[in-house]
């Protein structure tokens, strides 16, 4: 014990003036190292096992690249995007419906949220599929008409599949937002003279977004994996393609970790932007906006270079 | 106060009140109100809490609807239009419209808060006149330095003080250029400390010319600033008359009872 004081006593580093600063013996947390390396214990056993099981893992490397695997990434990002267009457009209508004064409105809005909310996505695709043999034409008078079957093509399937229920996901996300604006915000919009809408768009929609963007993230990363659920319409993505190249080539259960590995860094992406776009909305609700991940960087490295400097000088 | 511009002789009140009534479902909170506000005039509602004082006031740019009475602003009925002996409601844009010319200061600031100080003044000009941002950042420039802040023009309102924040507010009102201001308890929400500037700022309004009703606690700035004073106590107007003798020389007991508690 004797051995710690006289390593930090230095007297030139205490400053002349002002109180001693306190220079005490941190307690230490023996539980914590076992845990620490019981954990690791694991974490090596589990890759130790994967590494050693019957994988070729050159196989990966081999067709990451691939162009059958790329293009199902770009197939698996179109309906990404799309499909939560239509959930973010569809889910907003729905919020605003479900939280409308018209008791016919909001009630329909109900409905949609309990039976989209209420069945499994995989149910809805299959159904979507098989809805020729419910309508055998489509006609929208002078505008298009043609047999349903040559219509509903596999992307349209899985369009409407996946985006009319991330509506209804949306629409309470939206909802939660719109109610989480604190009333006098709408009441000091009014009192400026603004109208219903105007007050919505410039006053009540950008609060709204610092609750509804964290959610919304999520489900846009949701999303993206449910998209491998689009082979039953027979929509080809990466999961469909990993998977037919698998078959053909020999190596499935590699190609399913390549599968598995795009999503991964898809997902990664998709968690950056995520982290922006919610920095950008958290502009005026703290008195100063979260650090990037960069600046985190940057300052951790900083503050350690001082700590060493300082401990170099005691 | 002599240098007051007053229009009072035009001759159409700016506010006037007939017997108005409101209820919350089956509470009463305002049992037949008569008063009158002239043009240019400092108006002082005062009245122990739930007495309604509050719910009047935001009756008068129509946030509340009259139950029954007449409420008129400047000569024109509130949210309706008389034909005949039949009352139409107004349009939403239509009591927009009016409500334009109304500005309203709250107890709680109701700033926007994802909007600089600059953009919350701005924001209506723009929104609702249509003037240039060009324009309005001029125009909201010299309104913050009216109210001291013009140093403060970029910071968010959580950067800013109760005080501040409640400076800011006077300025997004004053930014549409309205004929009358409604004060919804400017200072109770802040540090007594923070009291002065606003009052400061009501102080200034005033005595340029601006028709203000300020429902409020401080009854010096009542007595001093206040033209006409109105006592309410559940929901009726208890005793009214020039500040200084209502609050120096109340006639009602009820009135003597409230003021011996707050003076």
């Amino acid at each position: 014990m004797t051995a710690d004081i006289d390593k930090t006593a230095g007297p030139e580093s205490t400053p002349p003036a002002g109180p001693e600063a306190i220079k005490a013996i941190p307690v230490r947390h023996y539980g914590r190292y076992i845990s620490a390396v019981a954990a690791i214990a694991i974490f090596v056993s589990i890759v130790y096992a994967f590494a050693q099981g019957q994988i070729n893992w050159d196989a990966i490397p081999e067709y990451f690249f691939d162009d059958r695997i790329l293009k199902g990434v770009g197939q698996t990002m179109l309906l990404t995007v799309l499909s939560m267009v239509i959930g973010i457009v569809g889910g907003v209508v729905l919020a605003v419906m479900r939280l409308s004064k018209n008791p016919v409105t909001s009630s329909i809005a109900w409905f949609y949220i309990w039976f989209f909310r209420g069945t499994p996505v995989l149910v809805q695709l299959v159904v979507w599929f098989n809805l020729g043999l419910v309508f055998e034409y489509i006609n929208l008078g002078f505008v298009y008409k043609d047999y349903w079957s040559s219509f509903m093509t596999p992307l349209l399937t899985a369009l409407l599949g996946l985006g009319l229920n991330e509506a209804a996901y949306m629409a309470e996300i939206c909802r939660a937002g719109l109610l989480s604006v604190d009333e006098g915000q709408t009441e000091a919009s009014h009192a400026l003279g603004m109208s219903h809408s105007k007050t919505l768009r410039r006053i009540v929609i950008p609060q709204a977004m610092r609750v509804i963007v964290p959610p919304t993230g999520n489900e846009v990363i949701n999303m993206l994996k449910t998209t491998s659920l689009v082979s039953v319409v027979q929509f080809s993505e990466l999961f469909r393609y990993a998977q037919d190249i698998g078959q053909s080539s020999g190596a499935p259960v590699e190609m399913y970790f390549l599968a598995a590995a795009w999503y991964l860094v898809l997902t990664s992406v998709l968690s950056v932007g995520q982290y922006y776009v919610e920095r950008y909305y958290a502009r005026g609700s703290s008195r100063s906006l979260p650090a990037t991940p960069l600046q985190k960087i940057r300052a951790n490295l900083l503050s350690l270079s001082n700590r060493s400097g300082g401990g170099a000088k005691a | 106060m002599t240098s007051k511009v007053t229009k009072a002789d035009s001759g159409t009140p700016m506010v006037k009140a007939e017997g108005v009534h409101k209820s919350f479902g089956p509470v009463e909170v305002l049992k037949g109100i008569d008063l009158e506000v002239k043009p240019g005039e400092v108006f002082c509602l005062i009245g122990p809490s739930g007495s309604g004082k509050s719910t009047f006031l935001r009756c008068i740019n129509h946030l509340e609807k009259v139950n029954a009475g007449r409420l008129y602003v400047d000569g024109e009925l509130v949210g309706y239009r008389q034909k005949g002996d039949k009352l139409y409601e107004l349009k939403d844009s239509e009591v927009a419209l009016k409500r334009r010319d109304i500005g309203m200061v709250f107890q709680r600031f109701n700033l926007f808060p994802h909007m600089t100080a600059l953009e919350n003044v701005m924001e209506a000009p723009v929104q609702v006149k249509g003037v240039s941002r060009a324009q309005a950042r001029e125009r909201a420039g010299q309104l913050l330095e009216r109210v001291g802040l013009a140093d403060k023009a970029g910071n968010y309102p959580t950067q800013l003080s109760g005080g501040q924040q409640q400076r800011v507010a006077i300025a997004r009102a004053l930014a549409m250029d309205p004929k009358l201001m409604l004060f919804d308890e400017p200072t109770s929400a802040l540090d007594p400390e923070l009291v002065g500037d606003v009052l400061d700022v009501m102080r200034d309004l005033a005595e340029s010319g601006m028709t203000m009703v300020v429902v409020t606690h401080e009854m010096g700035f009542a007595r001093e600033v206040g033209d006409s004073l109105v006592f309410m106590d559940e929901g009726v107007v208890v005793e009214s008359g020039h500040p200084r003798d209502v609050l120096t020389n109340p006639q009602h007991e009820r009135t003597q009872s409230f003021l011996s508690k707050v003076l």
